[in-house]
């Protein structure tokens, strides 16, 4: 178990997650510098859509992986709208509001969002119904499933989707501009609220996404696993530099590597406690990241 | 007109400018505060602005003090006086997080970090090592200083959303610990803590005394704390952190100030919980905990020790009134957190603003003498 390329393996893993969840926090960060705490709970969310598809269309579906891209899909397109209301309603008209007040609305759609769902489904934890274990093999002296191989090339596929969506489209150069100035691009004739709508919109996806997988993986979900992972991912996008989303990448790769290594090191109940006092650790010595940039304050 | 530009200089010829400067500096930290001092976003309805006129008036403050402290004279019902004390508990907690966010705008999400702390200090001291219960009380307050010499040293250099979220880490490394550690008593907690001694009393009444005099003076600290010089400080960081650096405050300082003082609120607070409760587990002091102080602070009113007083008494009060159907009130307690910083930001019963009365009117009169010579 503590072989070297197996902790490599299972960190790798678990940073995929990571990613997908810190490029939803560092994408909206980037654009307008909100720090959108529900954003672990659009994961959550995500997770909760994932089994209402499963439980209202499993018989059509079957089981399997097909079954589980066509829920994640789905899960998608209804944690990505979410996120699109979510902003319209809450966000929206605070946009010139203190600093403070955005945050604390921040906090209460989280809770909102938890507790909403805790009354929907029921506090207790539900089972995902869906099989995607398959088989294993070794390499390298490290045992791999289909299912995590799986995983996270659907991971990496979206990540590099994205990744070409920011950097080659029309939206994705408005977003680009919005987020360096948004002011100049109002004066250039950008629609600054729809780039901001759709940059909630990739990011509430990409987070729903995960909370599909994640689900499948773990085979229960419950209303309080966004909360953590929330806190990582945004652990994961202040290593890489916020706002910048291939250090967001990055970062929850590292973090998942350092998880990893940390859990061999000190036992697993220690594993957040690793994570958060590297966040501690990591601003202190280097807040802008690794691929941040300096960034001056602005009067 | 010309007269009175002439007056304040003594040395008269040597210019308007100087004298305009002089008086600038000597006027300085009151104007500026007089711009800080207004409200977070809009005008306040003047119903709300007469009714927190009547909340600051200290003759009413003085008559919730003296009734609290008469509680158990009056009924000294077992479950009123357990209740009464949770509340009064909470006051200070929200009393304590109004430091750091009401006055000085930080936002902390793991305000029950430093709650844990207290709590755990004087339990461990008193539990394991026998220690009379007011004798952890500053030992408690030496951990509680150093938990956020901790957080607060490296994060407050940064961007006031940092510290958010680092805040909220810290409340989860704190409770993960006290799961994991032996000497904390693990996932089962410690029990057996101690009292401060019944004075004579049935024991809970002497806990209850205990807390009312405690809370009711911490209470009259933090709302002095922010009238003097230091909380004119910490409004103007709040509104404007550039301007204030501008001005010649330390903001580091002053915000370090601030989370200082809230962290030793929350301990002290844990002391007072650990003596009522008898026993404390990790599960006491989960986000939940941080997010209902919050609630409280942001709902009765940023900034106004009344109305967070209110804010806290509601909060704590409501779920003995609405039993059962917690996830209903969480999720109620979320909407409304959402609508009130859209709706009404500086909270139900804000914060009056501006210098206190008195002192304006002591500043005409001095002025008036000489407007009169002249």
């Amino acid at each position: 178990m503590h072989n070297l390329a197996q902790l490599v393996f299972n960190g790798l893993f678990v940073g995929s997650f990571y990613a997908l969840v810190a490029l939803g926090y560092s994408m909206v960060y980037g654009i307008i510098k909100l720090l959108n705490f529900a954003h672990g709970d659009i994961y959550m969310l995500g997770a909760f859509a994932g089994l209402t598809t499963l439980s209202l269309g499993s018989g059509a579906l079957g089981g399997g992986f097909l079954a589980l891209l066509v829920i994640m899909l789905v899960a998608m397109l209804a944690t990505g709208t979410f996120g699109v209301v979510l902003e319209r309603v809450a966000y929206r008209p605070l946009r010139n509001a203190p600093r403070l007040s955005v945050l604390i609305t921040a906090v209460g759609a989280s809770f909102a969002l938890e507790y909403g769902i805790a009354v929907a489904y029921g506090p207790n934890p539900r089972v995902y119904q869906i099989g995607v274990s398959g088989g294993a093999f070794e390499f390298a002296g490290a045992r791999l499933t289909y299912a995590q191989l799986a995983m996270m090339a659907v991971a990496v596929v979206l990540m590099v989707a994205l990744d070409a969506l920011v950097r080659r489209t029309r939206t994705g150069r408005a977003m680009r501009a919005v987020a360096l100035d948004p002011k100049a691009c109002l004066l250039m004739g950008i629609n600054v609220d729809r780039v901001i709508s759709r940059t909630f919109f990739l990011g509430s996806a990409l987070a729903g996404a995960a909370g599909v997988m994640a689900g499948a993986y773990y085979g229960k979900v419950d209303f309080l696993m966004g909360f953590t992972i929330g806190l990582k991912a945004f652990t994961a996008a202040v290593i890489g530099g916020i706002g910048n989303m291939r250090g967001a990448v990055l970062g929850a790769l590292v973090l998942g590597l350092l998880e990893s290594f940390g859990v061999a090191l000190f036992g697993s109940q220690w594993r957040d406690v690793f994570a958060f006092a590297f966040l501690i650790l990591f601003l202190t010595l280097r807040p802008t990241g690794l691929l941040g940039e300096r960034v001056t304050e602005r009067v | 007109m010309v007269m009175n530009n002439e007056l304040p200089t003594p040395s008269g010829e040597v210019g308007e400018e100087a004298s305009a400067y002089a008086r600038a500096v000597d006027e300085r930290g009151q104007a500026n505060v007089a711009l800080a001092g207004h409200g977070v976003g809009r005008p306040r309805a003047r119903l709300a602005g007469a009714l927190s006129a009547v909340l600051a008036s200290r003759w009413l403050g003085a008559v919730v003090a003296v009734l609290a402290v008469a509680l158990p004279l009056l009924n000294a019902d077992t479950y009123l006086i357990r209740i009464a004390t949770d509340a009064l508990i909470f006051v200070m907690l929200a009393v304590g997080l109004n430091i750091v966010v009401g006055y000085c705008g930080l936002l902390d999400l793991g305000y029950a970090a430093f709650f844990a702390i207290g709590a755990y200090t004087s339990g461990v001291l008193a539990t394991k090592f026998g220690w009379p219960l007011l004798a952890t009380a500053p030992v408690v307050v030496v951990a509680a200083v150093a938990g956020g010499l901790l957080i607060g040293g490296p994060t407050l250099r940064l961007r006031s959303d940092y510290l958010a979220i680092v805040t909220l880490g810290f409340g989860e490394i704190i409770r993960i610990t006290a799961n994991n550690l032996d000497f904390t008593g693990g996932p089962n907690g410690l029990y057996g803590i101690p009292d401060f001694g019944d004075f004579g009393l049935r024991s809970d009444i002497a806990i209850y005394w205990v807390t009312a005099v405690v809370v009711c003076v911490a209470v009259l600290f933090a709302s002095r704390l922010g009238r003097g010089k230091l909380g004119r400080a910490w409004r103007f960081v709040r509104e404007d952190e550039d301007a204030a650096e501008a001005m010649g405050i330390h903001t580091y300082k002053v915000k370090f100030a601030a989370y200082i003082a809230g962290a030793v609120f929350g301990g002290l607070a844990g002391v007072l919980f650990a003596a009522h409760q008898t026993a404390i587990s990790p599960p006491s002091f989960n986000f939940l905990w941080s997010a209902l102080i919050l609630m409280a602070v942001v709902l009765g009113g940023m900034g106004s020790t009344p109305g967070v007083v209110v804010g806290a008494l509601a909060i704590s009060l409501l779920p003995e009134l609405l039993r059962g159907a917690e996830n209903w009130r969480y999720l109620i307690f979320g909407l409304l957190l959402i609508a009130v910083m859209i709706f009404r930001p500086q909270g139900l019963l804000p914060a009056r603003t501006g210098e206190p009365k008195p002192r304006r009117r002591f500043g005409r009169a001095a002025r008036k003498p000489s407007e009169v010579e002249a």
